[in-house]
Formats: C-alpha cells, sequence, structure tokens
C-alpha cells in the first residue's frame, strides 16, 4: 500500500455572512483505500488534536444515497469519478503529491452554513409544491389491478433515482435546478398515478424553483455529467413539454 | 484482555409487564381492537398536536397519516432535509403477503416466518398484526407512484428473501428503502403545503418533557444555530431508528444515534432487549482503521451469490485458481434446504466460524467468497447486471474489484437492532403518549429480524398502527393544555444546557471519535456475533471506566451557539456509553442462545443456538434507576397461543 501526501486547499467560512477564504493544509501517509470523507475524518482528528478548529462538512449515509455530502472538488461536483457521490470517492484516484481544492456547493439558493456545509431546504420548499402524488392513507386499492408496462416502471425509477444532493446546480454555470425538479416531474409522468396532477404539479414545482432564486436552464448538460445517480437531462426535455402542456391548457389559473 | 477486576451483576426484578393484547383469536385481534377503540371526533382532532421525532420511514408515514386525519404534527429530523433518513439506505425490498405468486403465501404463512425467524421472542399478536397490514403497504405505496420492479405484463415483480420459502418481497431495485422513503416524504410533503405538518430539520430531540407523568413536550437543539428549543404537545411519537452505532462501525449512517431514545429511557421508558443485535452477514470488509463506517450489499444477493472459503486453510490461491472440489460452499453443504438464503443470524455466525478456522480470504482474513460466476454463467451477464447493478458498481468503488469478474469479498457487520424501547400493542412506551415506532421499537422481530422486514414494519407502525392507536390514546385521555411556559419545560431545558456545557468544558485530550471507537471494539469482541459470561462481565466493568475517561478527557472543541458536529457526536457518544453497558447486562441476564443473540456456553452440539424456553421465553425491559448499570428488570412474559416454539432448523 502506497501512502501518499496530499496538499489540500479547503474553503473555510465562519457563518452565513462571513467572508470566507481558501485554507492551505498538507496530510501525509493516507492510503487508496481511504474514502475520502475519510481523509477528511483524518484531518480533522490532527485539527482537534492540536487544538484547532475542525472543518465542518456534511455527511450520512456514507454510501452514496442519502444525497447529504456534497463538495466541490478540483471545480467538479462530486470530484473526479463518474457518477460517484463525494463519499464514495476513494482515495485511489488521487495520486501522492496531488493538490486538491474543497469548496462547497456554490449557489445564491443554497446560502453557506459554515465551511463546507451549505443549506439547501429550496428543495424540500419546490417538492412541497407538488412533488408527490396525492393519495391519502387507507384509499389504495390493489396494487395490482393497475398493470404498468415495464419500460414505463423503469423509466420512472431512473428519474426517480435522485438523491437530492444539488450537485447539478452546483455544477450549472446558472445554478439552475432544472435537473432535480424535471427528476421529480417525469417520475409521475411515467406512472398513471401521476396523471391526475400532472399539471397543477408541474407549474407550481417551476414555480417555485423560480420563486427560490435558482437560475434557468440553457442546455449545458453539466448536471447530468456530475450527477451521482446518472439523472438523464431528457428529464428536462420531458419537464419542458409538460410545463408547455400545462401551461396551454390550464393557463396560469393553476399557480 | 485487561486485568481490571470481573463485575458480577446482581438482576433486581420489578413487576411483570402487560402488553394490552386484545382478546379473542390471533386473526380476529387487531379487527377486534379497531372495533372497541374510541375515536377522536373530526372537529377534535384539529386541538391536538402530536410531536413526531425522526422522519425514516415510520415517523414519514406516521407525519404524513396523522396530519391526513387531521391532527396537527411537528415533524422533527436531524438532516438538513427529511428525505435523508437512514431508511433511505435499505437496499433489498420489503415484504407483503401478496400471494401474487401463486406459491402457497399468506398472512399466517408471513406471520409464523416472522415468528420463527424471530426465534421465538417476539410478541404474536404485533407480529400478525404486521403480517395482516403488509399487504395495505404495496397498495399505498404504489397508489403513490412509488416505482417498484414490475414485469413486462406490467404487474409487480417479487424476489426471495432470507428465511422464507415463498416469493414475497416487493423492490425496486436494489434501492427499495429510498422509493419507498421518498413516498412517506411526499406525502407528509403534501401536509406540509396543506399547512398540517410544521417541519422542523436539523432539530435534535435531546430530552423529553413529562408533565403529571405523561409526555407533553420536547427539547430540541436546532443544529444549524445551536439554540435550544422548547417544543409542547399532546403525544410525542419517537421514529428515531436504532443504536447500531453503540459499535462505532455498522452499516448505519454516520448520525444514527440512540440520543433520543435513550434519554426518554432515563425519563421513565423502558429499555427492551438491548442486546438483540443484528449482525448483517454480507458486508464489504473492513480495509483499516480509518474505516467510518460499513457498507451492506443487499441480502438479496444471496439469491444468486453462493457463499464459500477454501476448504483448507493454508489454499492461498487467487479465488480462479481454487477448483470446485477445493471450495467448501458451507452453507449450502450444512443447510441444504435453505442454503446461501439462511437467515442472517445463522449467516454471520456461520462466516465467523470459517474465518476463526483460518479459512478466511483476503488480506486480513476476515471475508468470505460471494461467488457469482455461476449465475453469470446460467443467467446472462444482463439478467445479473439487471438485478444488481447498482449493488455490483457500489462494490467496485469502494474496493476498486469487480465482482463480475471476480467473487466478492464479504463480512457480517452490524446492521439493525432488534431491542428497543419497550411497548404494548398500542406501541405505547411505559411512559404515557410516549410510542416508538418502527426500529426505536422492540416489538415485531424478536432475537432477529428477516431481510425486508424492517421497510415493513417502519411504514406499518407510521400508515396502519399508530393512527388508530393514537387517537385511542387522545380519546380516553384526560390531556390538559400545557405550554412551554410550565415549570417543567424550564428544568429540563436547564439540564440539557448544562450537559452542552460540560461537554464543551472538558478540554482533555482524547477525540470524541476516540472514545466511540474504544467502546465500539468492546462492544463488537463481547457484545458482538457471539457472548461469553466471562467476556460480558469483562466489558461490564471496563465501560464505566471508559465512561468516566470520556467525562474527564474528551475534547469537544467549537462551540454551543454554532454548527458543531463534534458537539452532537459527544452527546451521542455519552449515550452509547451508558447503552452499552446495559446491553452487556441484557447478555448477560439471558442465559440461552436465540437469534442474534449467541451464547456460546448454550450451544447445540452442531453448534446451532440453544434456546431455554422454560426460563427466557420473556422480553427483558430495562427501568433505569438514576444511575447508569444499576437497572431494575421487567419481564413480560411471550405467550405462545398459536406457534409452539421449536427448534430453529433451516437445514
Amino acid at each position: 500500500m502506497s501512502k501518499m501526501t496530499l496538499h489540500l486547499k479547503i474553503w473555510r467560512q465562519k457563518s452565513r455572512n462571513a467572508e470566507g477564504a481558501l485554507e492551505d493544509h498538507t496530510i501525509e501517509n493516507i492510503l487508496p483505500e481511504m474514502s475520502f470523507l475519510e481523509m477528511l475524518d483524518v484531518l480533522n482528528e490532527k485539527l482537534i488534536k492540536a487544538g484547532k478548529e475542525p472543518i465542518e462538512f456534511d455527511s450520512d449515509c456514507r454510501e452514496g444515497i442519502c444525497g447529504t455530502c456534497g463538495l466541490v472538488i478540483n471545480g467538479v461536483a462530486h470530484g473526479p469519478q463518474h457518477l460517484t457521490a463525494t463519499c464514495q470517492l476513494h482515495m485511489r484516484t488521487f495520486r501522492d503529491g496531488d493538490t486538491i481544492t474543497i469548496e462547497p456547493w456554490r449557489a445564491k439558493a443554497f446560502p453557506i452554513l459554515k465551511d463546507l456545509v451549505v443549506d439547501r431546504a429550496a428543495f424540500d420548499r419546490i417538492i412541497q409544491k407538488g412533488g408527490y402524488v396525492s393519495a391519502n392513507t387507507g384509499s389504495a386499492r390493489d396494487a395490482n389491478e393497475l398493470p404498468i408496462g415495464k419500460e414505463y416502471a423503469d423509466k420512472s425509477f431512473d428519474a426517480a433515482a435522485c438523491i437530492g444532493c444539488g450537485a447539478c446546480v452546483a455544477a450549472c454555470p446558472n445554478a439552475s435546478a432544472a435537473l432535480f425538479v424535471s427528476a421529480k416531474v417525469s417520475q409521475y409522468t411515467y406512472l398513471p398515478q401521476g396523471h391526475p396532477e400532472r399539471y397543477r404539479r408541474v407549474l407550481k414545482m417551476v414555480n417555485q424553483m423560480d420563486e427560490e432564486g435558482f437560475g434557468n436552464c440553457s442546455n449545458h448538460g453539466e448536471c447530468e455529467a456530475a450527477c451521482p445517480k446518472g439523472i438523464s437531462i431528457e428529464n428536462i426535455a420531458i419537464m419542458r413539454r409538460e410545463y408547455v402542456k400545462a401551461a396551454l391548457r390550464a393557463g396560469a389559473a393553476v399557480v | 484482555m485487561s486485568t481490571a477486576t470481573k463485575r458480577n451483576i446482581e438482576v433486581r426484578e420489578g413487576a411483570a409487564l402487560k402488553a394490552n393484547i386484545p382478546s379473542g383469536s390471533l386473526d380476529r385481534k387487531w379487527d377486534t381492537y379497531k372495533a372497541g377503540i374510541k375515536v377522536v371526533n373530526p372537529a377534535n382532532k384539529r386541538k391536538y398536536t402530536v410531536l413526531v421525532v425522526g422522519t425514516g420511514l415510520a415517523g414519514a408515514s406516521a407525519a404524513a397519516s396523522l396530519a391526513e386525519l387531521g391532527y396537527n404534527v411537528k415533524a422533527f429530523c436531524t438532516h438538513d432535509s427529511p428525505r435523508r433518513a437512514h431508511s433511505i439506505a435499505a437496499q433489498g425490498g420489503i415484504n407483503a403477503a401478496k400471494n401474487y405468486q401463486n406459491d402457497g403465501d399468506s398472512i399466517w404463512r408471513l406471520f409464523y416466518d416472522t415468528i420463527k425467524g424471530g426465534d421465538f421472542r417476539a410478541r404474536e399478536a404485533n407480529v400478525h398484526r404486521l403480517a395482516q397490514v403488509s399487504v395495505n403497504i404495496i397498495d399505498q405505496c404504489v397508489a403513490q407512484g412509488v416505482p417498484f420492479a414490475r414485469e413486462y405484463g406490467g404487474l409487480l415483480s417479487n424476489r426471495s428473501f432470507g428465511g422464507a420459502q415463498v416469493s414475497r418481497t416487493f423492490y425496486a431495485r436494489g434501492q427499495t428503502g429510498q422509493q419507498l422513503l421518498i413516498g412517506a416524504y411526499g406525502a407528509m410533503m403534501r401536509q406540509v403545503e396543506a399547512g398540517k405538518v410544521e417541519l422542523l430539520s436539523h432539530r435534535e430531540m435531546l430530552d423529553l418533557v413529562v408533565i403529571d407523568g405523561k409526555a407533553r413536550g420536547i427539547i430540541a437543539r436546532d443544529l444549524y444555530t445551536g439554540e435550544i428549543e422548547q417544543y409542547a404537545g399532546d403525544a410525542v411519537l419517537l421514529c428515531t431508528g436504532g443504536y447500531g452505532n453503540a459499535y462505532y462501525l455498522s452499516t448505519n449512517a454516520k448520525n444514527s444515534n440512540v440520543t433520543a431514545a435513550w434519554r426518554c429511557h432515563k425519563r421513565g421508558a423502558y429499555f427492551a432487549n438491548p442486546c438483540f443485535t443484528q449482525i448483517h452477514p454480507t458486508c464489504i470488509p473492513v480495509s483499516g482503521d480509518h474505516q467510518s463506517k460499513l457498507t451492506l450489499m443487499s441480502e438479496s444477493l444471496r439469491n444468486d451469490g453462493r457463499v464459500w472459503v477454501p476448504k483448507n486453510p493454508t489454499d492461498k490461491r487467487p479465488p480462479a485458481q481454487i477448483p470446485e472440489e477445493d471450495r467448501d460452499y458451507y452453507l449450502e453443504r450444512k443447510y441444504p434446504s435453505f442454503g446461501n438464503l439462511v437467515p442472517r443470524d445463522v449467516a454471520s455466525r456461520n462466516a465467523k466460524y470459517v474465518c476463526d478456522e483460518g479459512r478466511g480470504v483476503g488480506e486480513t482474513q476476515l471475508a468470505v467468497y460471494m461467488d457469482f460466476a455461476d449465475s453469470i454463467k446460467r443467467l446472462g451477464e444482463k439478467a445479473v447486471r439487471d438485478r444488481y447493478d447498482n449493488l455490483f458498481e457500489m462494490y467496485e468503488r469502494i474496493t476498486g474489484e469487480n465482482p463480475y469478474h471476480e467473487p466478492m469479498r464479504i463480512y457480517p457487520a452490524v446492521h439493525y437492532t432488534m431491542g428497543g424501547l419497550w411497548v404494548d400493542y398500542d406501541l405505547q412506551t411505559t411512559i404515557p403518549g410516549l410510542f416508538a415506532l418502527g426500529e426505536a421499537n422492540f416489538s415485531d422481530h424478536g432475537a432477529n429480524r428477516l431481510g425486508a422486514s424492517a421497510l415493513m414494519q417502519g411504514l406499518a407502525d407510521g400508515y396502519f398502527v399508530i393512527p388508530y392507536t393514537l387517537g385511542d390514546y387522545l380519546a380516553n385521555s384526560e390531556i390538559k393544555p400545557v405550554s412551554t411556559q410550565h415549570e417543567a419545560f424550564g428544568a429540563t431545558t436547564q439540564e440539557v444546557q448544562a450537559q452542552v456545557s460540560q461537554l464543551l468544558a472538558i478540554q482533555g485530550n482524547k477525540t470524541v471519535t476516540e472514545f466511540h471507537r474504544e467502546l465500539g471494539l468492546k462492544l463488537w469482541d463481547y457484545v458482538g456475533m457471539s457472548r461469553t459470561a466471562d467476556g460480558l462481565k469483562q466489558v461490564i466493568s471496563e465501560i464505566p471506566a471508559l465512561r468516566k475517561e470520556f467525562w474527564e478527557n474528551v475534547r469537544v472543541p467549537g462551540d454551543a451557539k454554532d454548527w458543531n458536529k463534534n458537539l452532537e457526536f459527544a452527546g451521542r457518544v455519552a449515550d452509547f456509553l451508558e447503552l452499552g453497558e446495559l446491553m452487556a447486562i441484557d447478555a448477560l441476564n439471558r442465559e440461552e442462545s436465540c437469534g442474534g443473540h449467541f451464547r456460546e456456553e448454550y450451544q447445540t452440539p452442531d453448534g446451532e443456538a440453544l434456546r431455554n424456553d422454560e426460563e427466557y421465553t420473556y422480553a427483558a425491559a430495562w427501568e433505569y434507576t438514576g444511575k447508569p448499570g444499576d437497572p431494575i428488570l421487567h419481564k413480560e412474559n411471550l405467550e405462545f397461543e398459536n406457534v409452539k416454539p421449536s427448534q430453529r432448523s433451516y437445514k
């Protein structure tokens, strides 16, 4: 096992409104099988022992599904490995002597709380507007009464695999949330259960996305490239079609 | 082993517990119960406020369902968004007795499998109710737009899981927990929009407020600002998950913890069967000291993966060079009828045995192979990819090895805790008005949980049980209005604040993680896959010393009024240091082997768990007496009226 020495440039910011800056750290004896966050754990243990404040970052499941973690690593949301959340990025991706820049998600709608931690409550508020099927508990009919073609179920699942991490926003030059919102719109567009509310849903969610201060989508495709779950920008096309249909049918009255 | 003196414990016993199980035949109990309860009329429901702590499957489904009924709900989660609760990480699936496969499944069979899987240490009536409502869960989730796996004809697809001989597991690729949680989260967010749920994210419950003997509020810390906040309500629902992180290394998320449940325990809620912990057989092995958590590989892989080790301990050839005749497919050999699909406790223990024999594989020799070569040959790589691709990818990302070409290396890891707060049939703890749902309670899985049953239980409790039982409590209890001005709020808040200040004031030499790791190793060694009286006495004497050192020598950086991850963890580790001792005491008290609790002194000649039904057919619920390590035991005797406990056999 070859141990690595790495030079880190890490964003430090005391609070929401404080000015931030990159801080230099050199760390030794990093093993290739460590995860990226374990490398930061090691650094933080050292800082605490030295009487310094550790670098704040958030993470939870550390298996790429909860969407809590998210760092911009060398300018790339979630780092260099395709289809990989920060927590599943391993140090074997880096070489001895590398310099690594680590920053938080940057977007107006995701204010920085401290160091590498951002506030993504905007996503919850978008979902709140219609990212669900309205089905009260207890009112459902038998699950097999309504067959749904495998192709549609699979497509729906592909969109539903979004983990809400926000990498799409961080990667987008406009800080647009179009990929996130469209994934939810698509999930329910592919399923008959989603149809009764489809137009209402897309209008309200898109409206909220704008309210939150996310930018517009201008087809850069950076979002898809950064997405750890491979959510396709095809979903954005679906969302646009749905939005146009909804706007034509219902006008602004639904919003 | 250190030379610290071993502590003998003398168990003090208190009054037996009654679970309030409805009368009548097993299959009528739940209906009888529902027919007999009082309901709160719709106009009155909006006068009640329910505090739901935790927004995993149990919490989100409860919050949504109660709000739909008209209650005012406040939903708390430690995460920045409720969608991140650890239910999200469940991979394999959810059981339901739909019998869509025409393979002989039924409510009775699911009930029976669960009781047997739990090694006859679960409560019959609860488990039967769980099996009954399992079918409604699938209907509900499909109605919500959960994209379950389907066949080409458009109907739902099923697969098999350990401990069952029918195919009753519904799934959404390897992300079933995620899809079910997003469904429940969506339902809850709909109620946020409707104004019936107030969402309080990034709040950690740090204490329970008890007034006139009833749960009437909580004290929480805003993890963004560090503010200590007070919330009053008419009932409190704990949906805060399990305590697997006591072991430090587990498949739980980094933030999973016992704090909310433990602090309720210290306020009077009994903690049941803490020694019933589940070690999951198929996890990615530990790679070094830096390891921060372990990653599970879904049990569904055992449908197509064959588990083996070399026959000969000296055989160090790479797996591909070991011919069939030199391999030991030990699960297929020992358990021909269940083979690789034996329950988790059996699979884990057997992995430990072959590694103890020196036949473990990989660098650390603490791993066994799970091999897909035969399935790839039989089904083609595409079919295997369809079933497990995301799991294979995850494995490759972590280990750098491709499981399509070489067998996975797996080893058991702590995964789930069957123990938890004691609850009666209504899911009510020993504190009136405090309910525990999902993994936070102890009720349904006995000494071992079967695969794909955790999601089922979380959603059963939240969608279909608590809406009835909570209503009955509220309608039957005299609940006076209280506000956070009540003196109990002030007193409890002060205690919470004092603890936070104390943690920051110590400024010792060891980090929170160092203490946590140390405790975790002790628990893994002595209260892990196999336990002995000697080892347990040893650890019961060591933990108080470690706890003492923690309170003298921990270093928590940063401030109270700020985002401070180390401070959060410090409070949680302080609680694990108390719970760990109770786990060991419970394990020492239970002089038998059952399910995940394996005492080396009690085994059959061929190494299977040997229960002692005569003396231990009970749930052990522990009462806190004011200091850790000095609990009083309350027994709930388990009565098996419908199933005769037998030695579990998966041969």
